[in-house]
């Protein structure tokens, strides 16, 4: 699969960890010698609202944020944000929730960001080891060891079911 | 070996341009979209402190620079209103070190209480300014805008947007070659006392230098051509001109990075090779208005394009004129006070009594909202003050009995000291109270440190004001302080008590924010065991 361009957003509520998804997500890309551009709101939405983060990559990136009806990928951390940011997904884009997770693959809730990233890097060309560099780069070191390992987990899954599209 | 490349924000890419370039003084107050460059300089190990306001950063940064340094001083679009008064005589005095004046502004309101466009300020106090695109322009405008500062010895704006702030994207540092500053003074009263016999030829002076620096602009890197399909031609600048690059891939266009002066004769030249020729621009019809003053044949957008942000999709709907409105976006969850902050305590009580609430900005206007529904107003910085003095001087009794102000302790710093002066000069028949919602930070923007907090930008120890101090020395009648947490019956009691005591006072609900506790503990306890520690986490 060779796309020149790939629009992914992430969507979910205020402490969820959207935003640092959106920065792996983000840095992976980079990373892997991608032009890049990741574009969200700080601020108000920060107090337990909804947060949204667009991340595009590819050979050439313009503007930072991705149109509605033109993303490619929709992630979702939190079930109650798949309608607000429906409409940003193309029509064949694909939807992916925390139902494409087992549970039982989560060591805790605040590491849905990262397994759900996981999902997504399945369905990308984004070589592992850009994965786990990022995922280094952008969490404390306490933090990096076992969710690099829980990367790979889901990355490695033999079979996602429940994935929605 | 290929150069080093970086995924930076906007506003990180300030601050490593600003540390790359030696500055001398970076100063600001936090604001959203602004708020993390002095945060990164800091952490880089740069000569960055939050000022008490805007103005005041903006008066040490000229200060640093008739001094001989370089200075970056950072703020918000509504920062610069503060800071306005520096800014105007600042372009008459001119600076000797360069200096930069960031204004973070927010098209769309994504945090913030209106959209003003300061590229009018830009034309108002007749400064240079330059506008990136993206995180690398903002790194290589940095260093442009010293160069224009130094050569032409005057501020310069830098302005950018909330998706240039905060949007991240690759960014390969090259420092420009900069002579080294070396600070030192030099008498020259003549170009600093702006008295009006010295302010007269400043005047002439600015106007000289401005027309300077359009005639260099007309040659100089200061705009990018694109050569499309010469049928339509855009003339643009900042993040409109990346969306507007995706919008219409095969049009010319011609993106400006200075966008004060104008290079009026380069634009006149692009607009005539091209059969049509359209200004896309973000807020304010700025570009457009200049261009047509100066007889240059572009057409600008219909007014539905002057709110919020521009965007590829809007940006398409513009070409094509369609004028059919966006569909308004399905709502997302709104923003709440978090489980346990003790402003709700202090809102919820302000609600069970019905109080006509004049309040302020910060994470507490968010008692605006559902369920609370307990602020009546909210205008800008410290107008919480002066606006419930209104108040109480025209409502009927009955009902001035009710007002109460509310102010942030960081919004009191920066600007509810003169509100206090005010209530003590023309106190009102029926008395006044002001709760000072005392979290310990400046919670809204990211839990930075402020005047109050005893605490610099990087956490070290320094001296703390005491808001019942100056209370009492400014001569307000009664002061107390309460936990409203704590003691929620007590601040509840207090509130009730001094209301009804009808004189001017002052209630201090102080309890820390629960997001920034953890963060002051471990400074506290760096502080105590007289660690070098600091930086930021």
């Amino acid at each position: 699969m060779t796309l020149v361009k790939v629009d992914v957003v992430i969507a979910g509520l205020g402490g969820q960890g959207v935003l640092k998804a959106s920065d792996i997500l983000a840095e992976a890309a980079f990373l892997a010698g991608h032009d890049v551009k990741k574009s969200e709101i700080h601020g108000m939405a920060q107090r337990g609202g909804s947060v949204h983060s667009d991340v595009r990559f590819g050979s050439c990136v313009l503007s930072p944020m991705i149109t509605p009806g033109e993303a490619d990928y929709l992630l979702v951390l939190e079930a109650t944000e798949v309608e607000p940011h429906r409409h940003r997904l193309r029509p064949e884009g694909r939807l992916i929730t925390p139902a494409a997770l087992d549970p039982a693959l989560l060591p805790s809730k605040r590491s849905l960001n990262v397994g759900i990233l996981a999902v997504l890097a399945r369905e990308l060309t984004l070589p592992i080891a850009a994965w786990h560099a990022a995922i280094d780069r952008q969490l404390r070191p306490d933090l990096a060891g076992p969710n690099r390992e829980l990367f790979t987990r889901v990355f490695r899954y033999p079979s996602l079911t429940g994935a929605s599209s | 070996m290929p150069p080093p490349r970086h995924l930076w924000s906007g506003n990180e890419a300030v601050a490593h341009a600003a540390f790359d370039h030696g500055i001398g003084l970076a100063s600001g107050y936090p604001g959203t979209p602004s708020t993390e460059i002095l945060e990164v300089l800091g952490a880089l190990g740069g000569p960055a402190r939050w000022a008490p306001n805007e103005k005041v950063a903006l008066e040490v940064g000229l200060g640093a620079t008739f001094g001989g340094a370089r200075a970056l001083v950072t703020m918000k679009h509504v920062g610069l209103n503060v800071a306005a008064d520096v800014l105007f005589t600042a372009a008459y005095t001119g600076v000797n070190g360069g200096l930069v004046v960031v204004s973070a502004d927010d098209p769309g309101m994504a945090s913030s209480q209106n959209e003003q466009d300061n590229r009018r300020y830009a034309v108002a106090a007749g400064v240079p300014m330059l506008e990136p695109r993206d995180a690398q322009d903002a790194y290589d405008l940095w260093g442009l805008a010293l160069e224009i500062s130094e050569r032409w010895r005057l501020p310069v704006l830098l302005r950018m947007t909330t998706r240039v702030c905060h949007s991240r994207s690759v960014v390969v540092p090259r420092p420009r070659e900069l002579p080294t500053a070396a600070p030192s003074f030099d008498h020259d009263i003549a170009s600093r006392v702006m008295v009006p016999a010295n302010a007269r030829r400043a005047h002439q002076r600015l106007r000289e230098r401005l027309r300077g620096i359009a005639e260099w602009a007309e040659t100089a890197p200061i705009a990018f051509e694109h050569r499309g399909d010469r049928s339509l031609g855009l003339v643009t600048a900042g993040v409109s001109a990346m969306h507007a690059r995706e919008a219409a891939p095969t049009a010319s266009s011609l993106e400006l990075l200075l966008t004060h002066p104008l290079p009026l004769a380069r634009v006149a030249r692009f607009v005539a090779e091209v059969d049509r020729a359209i200004v896309v621009e973000e807020g304010d019809p700025c570009l457009f208005e200049q261009l047509r003053a100066a007889g240059i044949e572009v057409a600008g957008r219909p007014e539905p394009f002057r709110f919020g942000e521009l965007s590829v999709p809007r940006i398409r709907q513009l070409l094509a004129g369609d004028l059919t409105p966006d569909p308004e976006p399905p709502r997302g969850k709104p923003p709440e006070l978090c489980k346990g902050c003790p402003h709700r305590s202090v809102f919820g009580i302000f609600a069970k009594h019905d109080l006509i609430v004049a309040g302020d900005i910060g994470c507490y206007t968010l008692a605006a909202l559902p369920p609370l529904n307990a602020m009546d107003t909210c205008v800008c910085m410290g107008a919480s003050i002066g606006v419930g003095l209104g108040l109480r001087h025209v409502l009927p009794p009955e009902q001035a009995r009710r007002v109460v102000s509310v102010i942030g302790d960081s919004t009191f710093v920066h600007s509810g000291l003169t509100g206090l002066a005010e209530m003590v000069y023309n106190p009102p028949a029926t008395g006044h109270v002001v709760v000072v919602v005392d979290n310990g930070t400046t919670a809204m923007t990211g839990q930075q440190e402020h005047p109050g907090t005893g605490r610099t930008l990087t956490h070290e120890p320094t001296s703390r004001i005491s808001f019942e101090a100056v209370a009492t020395a400014m001569g307000v009648a009664r002061i107390a302080v309460v936990d409203p947490c704590a003691d929620e019956d007590g601040f509840e009691r207090t509130l009730l008590d001094l209301l009804a005591s009808e004189t001017t006072a002052v209630l201090i609900a102080r309890r820390a924010c629960l997001l920034a506790a953890r963060r002051v503990r471990e400074a506290e306890r760096s502080k105590n065991s007289c660690s070098a520690g600091g930086g930021n986490p």
